[in-house]
């Protein structure tokens, strides 16, 4: 191997990979390249381009010009374009394969949805042309606020938010100025369950409120009387996810919206698991005051690199007119923007982002909803509880379901107790699934569940492919079982680095590059 | 030593608390990788938060089990977040609080019955 791998950091040395497969002359795999990092490959003295000398005076920085390198490698365009399609082909995508990531919803994205985002009246649009000339994107805007009112049953939405936490903030943003507008301000608490992402504790503490935990049922759910102990004149809000982290529907959830508006507070709801219940229930009908909708998970819209997330807010009408500006209006004649903070927009708490929200993402989530329609997108969750419950019903034999009574939800969560003296621990089995040829699950989450396994394998795939998912963690869990405790410590074999150090990683980053 | 449900220890010399996390608690979190300790000087009531713990499974806070002031904090644990693994209840101890109510510390189980508690989880 000539090139020296990522030299300050990772065990990368070829012969970690390649001591069970057919030794190479060179340490090559096959096609699969081994890549080293752009830094490495690239030249500091040379450029990609051409440029003809600039005409200009030969000094007019007086002495200020940069003479010694920026720092930055030269490649070729073909160079360049190798480097990103070998670290793609190291990637995981939905693309390739069934992504079970639990709270995540990583379904399909639908190539209609590309093919209507890339038409030029959406894509080569710029948010400071003038209104006159973007009529379309703004009516599809107004179209999708529509669609997003009516699943959930709510009178506004906030469209700007750019992800899930940048909605949640956006929400307790709204709240915070509802409780200020009323003489509320006093109120510092919000309260969420143990089982709460760890996004809604954190946007509560980045909003200056101290957050308190409310304690969970031995079926998995909010405890209504520990909640109740604890709302008062102090709390401003609760946050509670529904369908919860565990997979479980709130059945409590409209007794915990009366005594949380009892007792003067508001109820976030965070909207990561709407696709369990999108076109079946409206949350609006729950008395949640404000969601926000990861359309890069119900709506189908790519996710992570795939794209930027979009996290539109639906506000109760208690905190409608606090809902941050831009949004879009309808005249009788077209469509308009209301910017500033005066009129209609007056109490509106302020902005979210410079411009207009995610508009690809928009244009994703609207042709999805389009092409379900009505009835397909009620399916969509019909589907997508199914197919958890088939996972939940074909590996509970084998492994521990963490609530074994009643159906789940959208995902199935399993514990480790079924893993209780095979020496193999969660970590070591989901890296395992690495080498079976699958993502693993979300692991150790929700924290209240001991070494939590997490699978939500969403509507989108087949009935064959959620087999051949079963097929292969049950012959895992058999392995396991069996005592074949070396096929899971040295797992993932199948991958490029073999299996990273996290806690050296954590404890002693390396976050910077350096030349040698 | 006594302990809190929470997993905290205490051990009283005068009137001093040392203040740690359990062996258990240690065990649970997994790779202890990044340590947060309290300021000197800052005044604690029995069950604020003390100091935040970081594994590469979760992140947690650690609740004072005894009202009181910080005397002393165990520095040593920013560059060696992992002596909370190697030593929970002894290097890898937290914070020395300077008790208000010593009668608190008597609260709190003592081994047995810390031992019993983890038993029945």
């Amino acid at each position: 191997m000539s090139t020296t791998m990522n030299t300050v950091g990772r065990p990368t040395a070829p012969a970690q990979t390649n001591d069970f497969v057919h030794p190479t002359l060179t340490g090559a795999r096959g096609l699969l390249q081994d890549e080293a990092l752009i830094f490495e490959l690239g030249g500091w003295d040379k450029t990609g381009v051409d440029l003809p000398s600039a005409d200009r005076p030969a000094d007019d920085l007086d002495g200020l010009l940069r003479t010694d390198p920026i720092g930055l490698p030269g490649l070729s365009e073909p160079e360049a374009v190798r480097h990103y399609v070998r670290l793609s082909q190291k990637n995981h995508a939905i693309d390739l394969a069934l992504y079970p990531l639990g709270s995540c919803t990583m379904k399909h994205n639908p190539r209609l949805n590309e093919k209507m985002a890339r038409l030029p009246g959406f894509s080569d649009i710029h948010p400071l042309q003038p209104v006159s000339t973007v009529q379309g994107a703004l009516e599809l805007m107004d179209r999708l606020a529509h669609w997003l009112k009516t699943l959930t049953g709510m009178p506004a939405v906030a469209m700007t938010p750019k992800a899930g936490a940048h909605g949640e903030l956006c929400g307790l943003l709204a709240i915070k100025a509802a409780h200020e507008a009323n003489g509320q301000g006093h109120r510092k608490t919000v309260l969420c369950p143990t089982s709460a992402h760890g996004t809604n504790p954190a946007t509560a503490a980045f909003v200056g409120y101290s957050v308190v935990e409310i304690a969970q049922t031995e079926d998995g759910r909010v405890d209504l009387a520990d909640l109740a102990s604890k709302l008062g004149p102090d709390v401003a809000a609760i946050m509670v996810t529904n369908p919860n982290t565990c997979g479980l529907f709130e059945r409590d959830i409209v007794e915990i919206a009366r005594l949380t508006h009892a007792a003067g507070a508001y109820f976030y709801c965070d909207g990561a698991n709407f696709n369990a219940i999108v076109g079946r229930v409206r949350p609006g009908d729950l008395g949640v005051d404000a969601m926000h909708i990861n359309l890069h998970k119900t709506f189908s819209t790519p996710h992570g690199g795939g794209g930027p997330g979009a996290g539109p807010v639906v506000l109760s009408e208690a905190l409608a007119a606090f809902a941050p500006a831009p949004w879009v209006v309808s005249h009788g004649d077209g469509f308009a923007l209301v910017e500033e903070q005066v009129g209609e927009a007056a109490a509106a708490f302020g902005r979210m982002s410079a411009f207009h929200g995610q508009m690809g993402m928009f244009v994703r989530a609207y042709a999805y909803m389009r092409s379900h329609g009505a009835d397909g997108l009620r399916q969509v969750a019909e589907d997508a509880v199914l197919n958890a419950n088939y996972i939940k019903a074909s590996l509970g034999d084998l492994m521990s379901p963490a609530f074994p009574d009643g159906p789940c939800m959208h995902e199935a969560l399993f514990d480790d107790a079924w893993l209780e003296g095979t020496g193999v621990t969660t970590l070591d089995f989901a890296k395992a699934m690495i080498d079976e040829g699958f993502h693993p699950m979300t692991m150790y989450f929700p924290l209240v569940v001991h070494g939590a396994m997490l699978i939500e394998p969403t509507e989108t795939e087949s009935k064959q492919e959620l087999d051949r998912f079963v097929h292969a963690l049950r012959l895992l869990a058999q392995a396991a079982k069996a005592g074949e405790v070396d096929r899971f410590k040295g797992a993932p074999f199948h991958a490029p680095l073999r299996r990273l150090d996290e806690t050296l990683a954590a404890r002693k980053p390396k976050l910077r590059w350096r030349a040698e | 030593m006594r302990f809190t449900k929470d997993h905290e220890w205490v051990e009283l010399d005068g009137d001093v608390a040392t203040v740690g996390i359990t062996a258990y608690a240690a065990e649970q979190l997994g790779d202890v990788v990044f340590v947060e300790v309290p300021d000197i000087g800052k005044t604690v009531s029995q069950g604020d938060g003390l100091a935040v713990v970081e594994s590469v499974k979760a992140a947690s806070d650690v609740y004072a089990p005894v009202s009181g002031e910080v005397v002393e904090a165990n520095g040593d644990l920013g560059d060696a977040p992992e002596t909370v693994n190697a030593a929970p209840e002894a290097g890898g101890w937290f914070a020395k609080i300077k008790v208000s109510d010593p009668s608190q510390v008597e609260a709190l189980m003592d081994r047995a019955a810390y031992e019993a508690y983890l038993g029945a989880l």
